[in-house]
């Protein structure tokens, strides 16, 4: 996956097949993290294949960004594997993005932002600018191309850290939180857009404790509770028939303790 | 109270009717510590970063001496680098004592770590919000260097400013390694020093007053970068 020399959007979107069943499936075996002697996660297992959109669902503190982090290769487990279509996290960068609960945006302008990471990408500096405008007016942020990012609205600002994701054309796209500390309009439009991107047939795996939200966007759902898996089931059946108790009370809207 | 008020009125006099003496002498001061400060940017930029991004044995004590080495006292430097340049020293045969060339190797051996040591702390603090983000999309350490350096350049502009505040009201190393000669290495500085000691109150109290004036103007534009950051960079 090193990149040995700049890419045009359509060598990249080329790349991006090939390597489209290369990067799935995510198989996580036995996965522990454990930091100043607590186990944050413990003994987690599982496995995602494509086209689907996961939602990894539970409280605060059950480990949930965690997990997502690890999942990216931003930290390393203490034991247990990750990989991506067999390969480690850290060789199936190129093909997963994250965003993070708290948009990370660049001091320079929401283009820019875009701008900056698919230079880093290697994209050509004279395919970037294209890509920038599609990013931006698929999120529907095309008046604020020029707007300083870090001034943005909290909603736009999560918009733009998605385009920005996105534009980097990814196989699986990671979101944490991403309608975390929004109103709803703001969540109703950033759940389109991943609606959206989903669509596209990029997959999707975020993070929310937002019970609605998991049954309108999720397909899958992965329960953690104190760094713990105690469900990955369908969503439907997630909801209806909850297997766990702790996953019963916490549908039910109940303190899970 | 006379003397000051007859030395002041002088002084005013000089600064506005741009006598050449002392224009001569303010410019050969701002090229030296401009020069320096330059100079200190080049290398302290990287050292800093480099520091706050990169972990090697070592790390912590090469911090904590920069940090020291904030404090040098210039009249040390200026003995080490006169030691340096004299002409028994290792770099004597290079004729550069008593040069503005010592001066500006003097200034930018005090200024050096300051700005390393800032630029450490800028970088350092924009790497806890940024690194993630970086490592998330795949950047090198070199781009994550750059990135962070642009992304701290108005923190940095102020950094540089500093160092030039410190560099401009030097007085003990330049004149070590100056000499003070008049038309050659004579700056702001030493020639207050000199001009106080001979009595001639009136060029030395100019030269004060345009190194306040100086000093308040840096710090101006230092809030000025960072309101102008604030407003429109977040």
């Amino acid at each position: 996956m090193a990149k040995a020399r700049n890419l045009t959007v359509a060598e990249h979107t080329e790349a991006k097949a090939r390597h489209a069943s290369a990067v799935l499936p995510l198989v996580v075996s036995n996965l522990n993290y454990q930091a100043s002697g607590h186990r944050l996660i413990e003994r987690v297992s599982f496995a995602l294949q494509s086209d689907s959109c996961t939602i990894i669902l539970g409280p605060n503190g059950a480990g949930k960004s965690l997990l997502l982090r690890l999942c990216h290769g931003l930290i390393k487990p203490s034991q247990g594997s990750i990989t991506w279509g067999g390969q480690s996290p850290a060789r199936a960068h190129q093909w997963v993005a994250m965003v993070f609960q708290k948009p990370v945006l660049l001091r320079r302008s929401a283009a820019a932002n875009i701008e900056y990471a698919l230079a880093v990408k290697g994209i050509r500096r004279n395919s970037r600018k294209q890509q920038v405008e599609k990013a931006l007016t698929r999120a529907g942020l095309g008046h604020l191309a020029i707007r300083r990012a870090r001034v943005l609205s909290g909603g736009e600002q999560k918009r733009l850290a998605i385009a920005r994701a996105q534009a980097m054309q990814p196989q699986v796209l990671l979101l944490d939180e991403p309608t975390s500390n929004l109103d709803p309009i703001a969540t109703y439009t950033i759940e389109s857009l991943i609606q959206q991107i989903c669509n596209s047939g990029t997959r999707i795996i975020m993070t929310t404790h937002d019970l609605n939200q998991a049954q309108r966007l999720g397909d899958d759902v992965l329960f953690l509770h104190k760094g713990r898996l105690l469900e990955h089931t369908p969503a439907d059946e997630f909801f209806a028939r909850p297997r766990s108790q702790q996953a019963a009370a916490f549908t039910e809207g109940k303190l899970v303790y | 109270m006379g003397d000051f008020h007859a030395a002041l009125i002088t002084s005013a006099q000089l600064i506005v009717n741009f006598d050449p003496a002392l224009a001569e002498i303010v410019l050969l001061s701002l090229k030296i510590s401009l020069t320096a400060v330059s100079l200190a940017a080049l290398i302290g930029f990287p050292i800093g970063a480099a520091f706050a991004l990169y972990r090697f044995p070592g790390r912590g004590l090469a911090v904590v001496l920069i940090n020291a080495f904030m404090g040098l006292p210039p009249v040390v430097v200026g003995l080490v680098v006169y030691l340096l340049l004299s002409r028994s020293g290792p770099l004597g045969p290079l004729g550069l004592l008593f040069t503005p060339t010592a001066m500006i190797i003097a200034q930018c051996i005090l200024i050096t770590p300051i700005i390393a040591a800032l630029t450490r702390q800028t970088i350092a603090d924009l790497h806890e919000e940024y690194d993630e983000y970086l490592r998330a999309i795949g950047a090198g350490r070199f781009r994550k260097m750059r990135t962070l350096l642009w992304e701290g350049r108005f923190s940095l502009i102020t950094v540089v400013l500093a160092g030039f505040g410190r560099a401009s009201a030097e007085v003990g190393a330049v004149l070590i390694v100056g000499g003070n000669i008049n038309h050659v290495t004579r700056v702001m500085t030493t020639t207050i020093a000199l001009e106080t000691s001979k009595g001639n109150l009136a060029l030395a109290l100019a030269l004060g007053l345009i190194l306040i004036a100086l000093s308040v103007s840096i710090n101006a534009a230092a809030m000025g970068i960072r309101n102008v950051a604030h407003r429109y960079y977040g």
